[in-house]
């Protein structure tokens, strides 16, 4: 009975543990202290590939490719506060565009980019646009059928996507004459996507429109109350979600030069909201972490190999009980 | 074959796809309307339910056969057990998080779905399980149409869990209290009804029900695996939309209305089966932006 009254007001435990976690946020809150930790990272990321063999450079590179589809998701389910449970279906939608036009229609690599971008867009403004009025249930819910939807469209047109098989030969990239085939050359490629995810989603967080997504996110009816056109900046938030994912989904053709439908199954989508909670919801160096944990820890933890997802589910459930703000949580003042 | 004999034999594959349909409908909406919760680890109760039958029947049926004696009694001890497995579900996960944000409960349950649906997955270690009953195509056959008894009782039965659930809701005490709980909460717990027990046994009810459909599943595709619960949580959610959330004359309604417009669906000839999915979340997506309420569903004044 008692448990499930309103709850009163929030009691702050200061044990010791708590004290010592408080001053590691703040230490980590502190804007030197941030650029000084970025500034390492970003260092040692560009030495990796002359000290590493190729089997650190493939998984960094995995993990870089799940940092941006994590930074994505945030702005979508950290930023803005809304439940997407089909993000690899805009993955899929960048990965099958850029699959489709250069092995079918012969285009350059870098020219299908915009068109992924095109095309992310207008998944989102299909998928958004009429859910995002309705409560934010309701998008999770779609969202889903979604990505079913998405995967069953690639696997019934045979003709343009290959099928079940999926398509293979895609195409390798070049930059001013240098083919990228090599992992160090995909390795540089998704650390300069990396850098620009982060780039864009810390210049979003602090504009306008960031600070519109945390007011509709703590308080949809203030937000609007105050003129804020509460559709109109979810959609944003998906749509950038969206062409994050999709532009992630070209480098991911382009590297692995074979995609098929099952490659974007519930569990992707799954799996980087995992990444997302564990990392915590709306903390950018949170996304970082969270993307490592989930990279790392079937490649630590080789035994329980098919059992991975039913962890993650048991440590979903525990995170939102124990732990809703993620191993590194959002301060707010 | 006619145009009414295809007419017929779809009316009969639609009421059977209707009514898995309805039964899973049925407990996300009474979840729903109770605790304003989707729980997105319904389908997979279904799923487990198909399990759990599979289980009892392989060891009841040295007992008492595995025709309709055997299968009544499975029905029965499988909706028991995973209404029970329901209300443990609701008692570890959601219980803590019914003052939580929104965005935290729903992912609690995408977290429920992925245990229930991985341990059933590391358990079977992925296969396909016949599920093998003593049931034959014995039937009524008119012209180019054959119904069997088969599918004649597992629409009867859906009929009677309907009716059952019906005056469960409106003629008891505890029916009573669960309407009451879905239109304020805070004033039920000042009237002196236990909100967790009724909660609690609107979960045992809808993962019943979902159990008994998983059950029929089984009876009648012959075969069941771990990812069976996954596109049918996704129509059911369907149906609970077009018969509008929250209300169980809807979800029975929406799950007919669903089950009916698949079957007819696929007979359109650019539709066909490979198509049935997209053609069912098709219509969800269109339904939410003309009728978002619903056939039956109140249109809901506060966004509080």
């Amino acid at each position: 009975m008692a448990d499930t009254s309103p709850p009163a007001v929030p009691v702050v435990k200061k044990g010791g543990l708590a004290v010592l976690e408080e001053r590691l946020f703040r230490c980590f809150d502190d804007r030197r202290n941030r650029y000084g930790a970025y500034a390492l990272l970003v260092t040692s990321s560009l030495a990796i590939p002359f000290v590493g063999d190729n089997y650190v450079l493939e998984i960094l590179t995995n993990s870089f490719f799940y940092i941006i589809l994590c930074l994505g998701l945030n702005i979508v389910v950290g930023f803005a506060g809304l439940l997407d449970l089909g993000y690899a279906a805009f993955f899929a939608v960048g990965a099958y565009t850029t699959g489709i036009l250069t092995s079918h229609y012969g285009w350059n690599f870098w020219l299908t980019i915009p068109a992924a971008v095109v095309f992310s867009i207008m998944a989102g403004v299909i998928i958004g646009g009429p859910t995002l009025r309705l409560r934010s249930d309701y998008l999770a819910i779609v969202t889903l059928g979604f990505g079913e939807i998405t995967r069953i469209v690639a696997r019934n047109l045979k003709d343009i996507t290959g099928g079940a098989s999926g398509l293979i030969g895609i195409n390798r990239p070049s930059i001013f004459g240098l083919e990228l085939y090599q992992i160090h050359h995909y390795y540089y490629a998704f650390f300069a996507l990396v850098v620009l995810a982060l780039f864009v989603s810390y210049r979003l967080q602090h504009s306008r429109l960031g600070r519109a997504w945390q007011y509709v996110r703590e308080d949809e009816d203030a937000a609007e109350a105050m003129g804020i056109d509460r559709v109109a900046i979810k959609l944003y938030a998906y749509i950038i979600g969206a062409v994050f994912a999709g532009v992630a989904g070209c480098f991911f053709a382009a590297k692995m030069t074979a995609i098929s439908p099952e490659t974007f199954q519930f569990m992707q989508s799954a799996t980087i909201l995992m990444a997302v909670v564990l990392g915590g919801m709306g903390k950018i160096p949170g996304m970082i972490v969270g993307a490592l944990a989930l990279v790392l820890f079937p490649e630590v933890f080789r035994e329980i190999g098919s059992m991975r997802m039913l962890v993650f589910g048991v440590v979903l459930i525990l995170m939102m009980i124990f732990r809703p703000q993620g191993m590194w949580p959002e301060r707010r003042n | 074959m006619t145009v009414f004999d295809i007419t017929i034999q779809q009316i009969v594959n639609g009421l059977i796809l209707g009514s898995f349909y309805t039964l899973v409908a049925l407990g996300y909406s009474m979840v729903y309307g109770i605790i304003k919760l989707l729980n997105f680890a319904h389908g997979d109760v279904y799923m487990v339910g198909a399990f759990v039958g599979f289980a009892i029947l392989s060891f009841l049926s040295g007992l008492l056969g595995d025709q309709w004696a055997g299968i009544l009694a499975t029905m029965v001890l499988a909706m028991i057990a995973v209404g029970f497995l329901g209300v443990l579900i609701q008692r570890l996960a959601y219980r803590p998080m019914l003052s939580a944000p929104r965005l935290s409960i729903l992912i609690t349950a995408v977290g429920v779905s992925l245990v229930l649906f991985n341990s059933v997955m590391a358990a079977t270690y992925g296969e396909y399980k016949a599920f093998n009953t003593g049931l034959d195509y014995e039937g009524v056959t008119m012209g180019h149409i054959h119904i069997t008894y088969t599918q004649m009782v597992m629409v009867a039965s859906t009929a009677l869990l309907m009716v059952v659930l019906h005056l469960f809701i409106s003629r008891t005490i505890y029916g009573k209290a669960m309407r009451a709980i879905s239109i304020d909460m805070d004033a039920c717990r000042l009237m002196g009804i236990d909100v967790n027990k009724i909660i609690a046994l609107t979960f045992f009810v809808g993962s019943a029900l979902a159990a008994a459909a998983g059950v029929m599943a089984g009876v009648y595709y012959g075969s069941i695996h771990f990812f069976m619960g996954f596109v049918i949580g996704l129509k059911a959610f369907t149906a609970a939309v077009i018969g509008g959330i929250g209300s169980i004359p809807g979800a029975m309604l929406g799950g007919l209305a669903l089950g009916l417009l698949e079957s007819f669906g696929t007979q359109i000839p650019w539709v066909g089966t490979e198509w049935k999915d997209v053609f069912a979340f098709g219509l969800l997506i269109l339904l939410l932006i003309f009728k978002p309420t619903g056939i039956l569903g109140r249109t809901e004044i506060e966004r509080m």
